[in-house]
């Protein structure tokens, strides 16, 4: 029966030429007609909870009213983002998510690479798989209970503190309460939960690493590991590497805030607070929803652009890229 | 012959390498554990001796189960493992149908609009309303404080989604063609053929969806009202991070339990985990891989 229509096309096709493309697509859509019954939920799922949401991303230039709703709303143009540009907020707010975000990547970017590079040394491959498990480790335990245990750990009594204070002659103070602090706990503690875990891309890519590379440079010299490492390993690592820290970068400006808010206190907004976390303060927390609407917006077009921008130069530099 | 080989061509520095390598990662180890292994003693200890206890803890300082009984005795917790199942099963389960559902649409060849539906789901992953907006749609949506704003928002993660679609996709086209041929459906395909030759990736998705329900709070926080909803985390977060311990019933006399309680709490609240974690690592790995293959 199938076979029978499929014929059919095929000879329409030959004997009108024109009406040929048009007649082929209106035969494949009602061939899968319960493909498109099927998609359906999906489509509306997108459209609820992600399309509306940005359709009402009006309100940002809006004086929302949640009585009056969208439509009966008063319109101000611009106004909540001049607002935001010219409060003393902006620039700490810019300079608190680029340090964070950039001291993650200059501190914690390396460090996956460098463990993948030691773990991929080593010749028990006991000793390798335990190292592994055990990085791994604080990646499945849940935000709430890291952040927990972080702010027990750098309470006056804590045993980091404590550490600091023989170690470097610390002064005791609970760290989560000096605003210089926090950069440093933030970054250490990321790269406490994602070194392990990080490694993984890399050391799949150490194993595609073709073994008659190492002997053709034991044969020309190179008859030490370090020598090795340097001149194999990692220019066969680059291409992972280069492309991680292209989409990286296109994050930039994307620094998440269910840590941050875990995290500070009003004590050390001055450093800890970000843009995310100051629109979850400002919306959800003091009710100033176009205002917040606004500054969200703003974060999320810089950073759609990086990544634009990212993905085209992920593009020109290798063969990948996100689309 | 050839370890013999090696063995001679190992110079010094290579075996100073070895070593410096493995004391290296040595010390990593200890670093990734330490923190767990503190944890564990603190709740163990005795909450006076504990308190005036500080640093490193090799060993319980003192020992008492206090902590573990204030914690067993209360019922939020336990209320919030049964929110946190429900959210994780019923979640997983409709995160796996809609998932399944639109990868198969998308990995079909031959399908008019399957471009457009493509283009349309993937600009979700790098433009979002954001939180304001989100927030207010839950509300206009009806679904404030209702278990359907934990579940609903996150029926899809479009990441998860294009995982699936290469998964779907490798598959050889015969294998629909025939089916075709003899009259199945396009659900029948998905059901019968489909989905048993994916079940390793399918059952990737399962865990990583599994454990972001597991993992996750701020919807709960901003969605939720009524206490008999929240997950664990939610509950976690209050006594954890808020110190809210007021459904701990902890006597005028024993204020110095306190401190003992959070660290018997992260482990009550950790173990499960933990246990599982060793079983499950690999599946992990593997998904880690299929992401990683797609970029």
């Amino acid at each position: 029966m199938k076979k029978v229509m499929r014929l059919q096309t095929l000879s329409s096709k030959a004997k009108a030429p024109d009406k040929k493309s048009k007649n082929l697509v209106w035969q494949r859509i009602k061939r899968n007609k319960e493909i498109y019954l099927l998609i359906l939920p999906v489509i509306i799922y997108y459209i609820l909870f992600h399309y509306k949401p940005m359709y009402g991303l009006i309100i940002s230039f809006q004086d929302y009213r949640p009585r009056k709703g969208i439509s009966g709303s008063e319109w101000v143009g611009f106004e909540n983002f001049l607002t935001f540009f010219n409060s003393i907020y902006f620039g700490r707010l810019i300079r608190n998510t680029l340090r964070i975000s950039l001291s993650t990547l200059i501190f914690g970017f390396p460090a996956p690479i460098i463990l993948a590079l030691l773990i991929n040394e080593l010749k028990n491959v006991r000793f390798s798989r335990f190292v592994q498990t055990v990085t791994y480790m604080p990646h499945f335990i849940s935000l709430v209970v890291i952040c927990a245990m972080i702010r027990e750990f750098v309470k006056s009594n804590g045993f980091i503190t404590q550490l600091l204070v023989v170690l470097f002659g610390y002064e005791g103070k609970d760290l989560l309460s000096k605003a210089s602090a926090f950069v440093p706990i933030y970054v250490i503690s990321n790269i406490w939960q994602g070194i392990g875990w990080g490694s993984i891309v890399y050391l799949a890519a150490l194993t595609a690493i073709d073994p008659q590379l190492y002997e053709a440079a034991e044969v020309d010299g190179a008859n030490t590991r370090w020598k090795k490492t340097i001149h194999i390993t990692l220019p066969c690592l680059l291409p992972t590497i280069i492309i991680m820290f292209i989409m990286r970068m296109g994050q930039v400006m994307s620094v998440g805030y269910e840590k941050i808010i875990l995290l500070y206190n009003e004590g050390i907004y001055e450093t800890a607070d970000v843009i995310s976390s100051y629109v979850y303060r400002m919306g959800l927390v003091n009710r100033q929803y176009s205002f917040s609407a606004a500054v969200g917006l703003f974060n999320s077009v810089i950073n759609f652009a990086l990544v634009v921008i990212a993905n085209k130069i992920s593009r020109s530099v290798s063969e990948t890229s996100l689309w | 012959m050839a370890k013999v080989k090696n063995k001679i061509r190992e110079s010094t520095s290579d075996r100073i390498f070895n070593v410096v390598n493995i004391v290296l990662l040595s010390l990593l180890v200890i670093a990734c554990f330490y923190p767990f292994w503190h944890v564990i003693c603190a709740s163990f200890s005795k909450p006076s001796l504990f308190m005036s206890h500080s640093g490193i803890l090799l060993k319980p300082v003192g020992f008492s189960l206090a902590a573990y009984r204030k914690v067993f005795e209360n019922a939020s917790i336990w209320n919030g493992y049964l929110n946190t199942i429900y959210y994780v099963v019923v979640g997983t389960a409709l995160n796996i149908a809609m998932t399944v559902i639109g990868a198969y649409f998308l990995s079909r060849k031959n399908i008019p609009g399957k471009k457009i539906v493509m283009v349309f789901i993937m600009f979700t992953m790098y433009f979002s309303g954001g939180m304001i907006p989100a927030f207010l749609n839950i509300q206009s949506l009806g679904l404030y404080n209702t278990r359907g704003a934990l579940i609903f928002p996150s029926a899809i993660n479009t990441f998860n989604l294009i995982v699936m679609r290469t998964a779907l996709m490798s598959i050889d086209d015969s294998m629909e063609e025939s089916a075709r041929l003899d009259g199945a459906n396009h659900i029948t395909i998905l059901v019968r053929i489909m989905l048993p030759l994916t079940k390793a990736t399918v059952a990737v998705l399962i865990l990583y969806y599994g454990v972001s329900h597991w993992n996750s709070w701020f919807p709960a926080m901003i969605y939720l009202d009524d206490k008999s909803k929240e997950p664990l985390q939610l509950v976690l977060r209050q006594i954890l991070i808020i110190n809210d311990m007021s459904d701990m019933n902890i006597g005028e006399d024993q204020e110095l339990i306190s401190e003992t309680i959070k660290h018997a709490t992260i482990l009550v609240s950790t173990v499960p985990i933990l246990c599982l974690y060793p079983f499950l690592q690999k599946y992990f790995t593997k998904g880690m891989m299929i992401g990683a293959l797609k970029g």
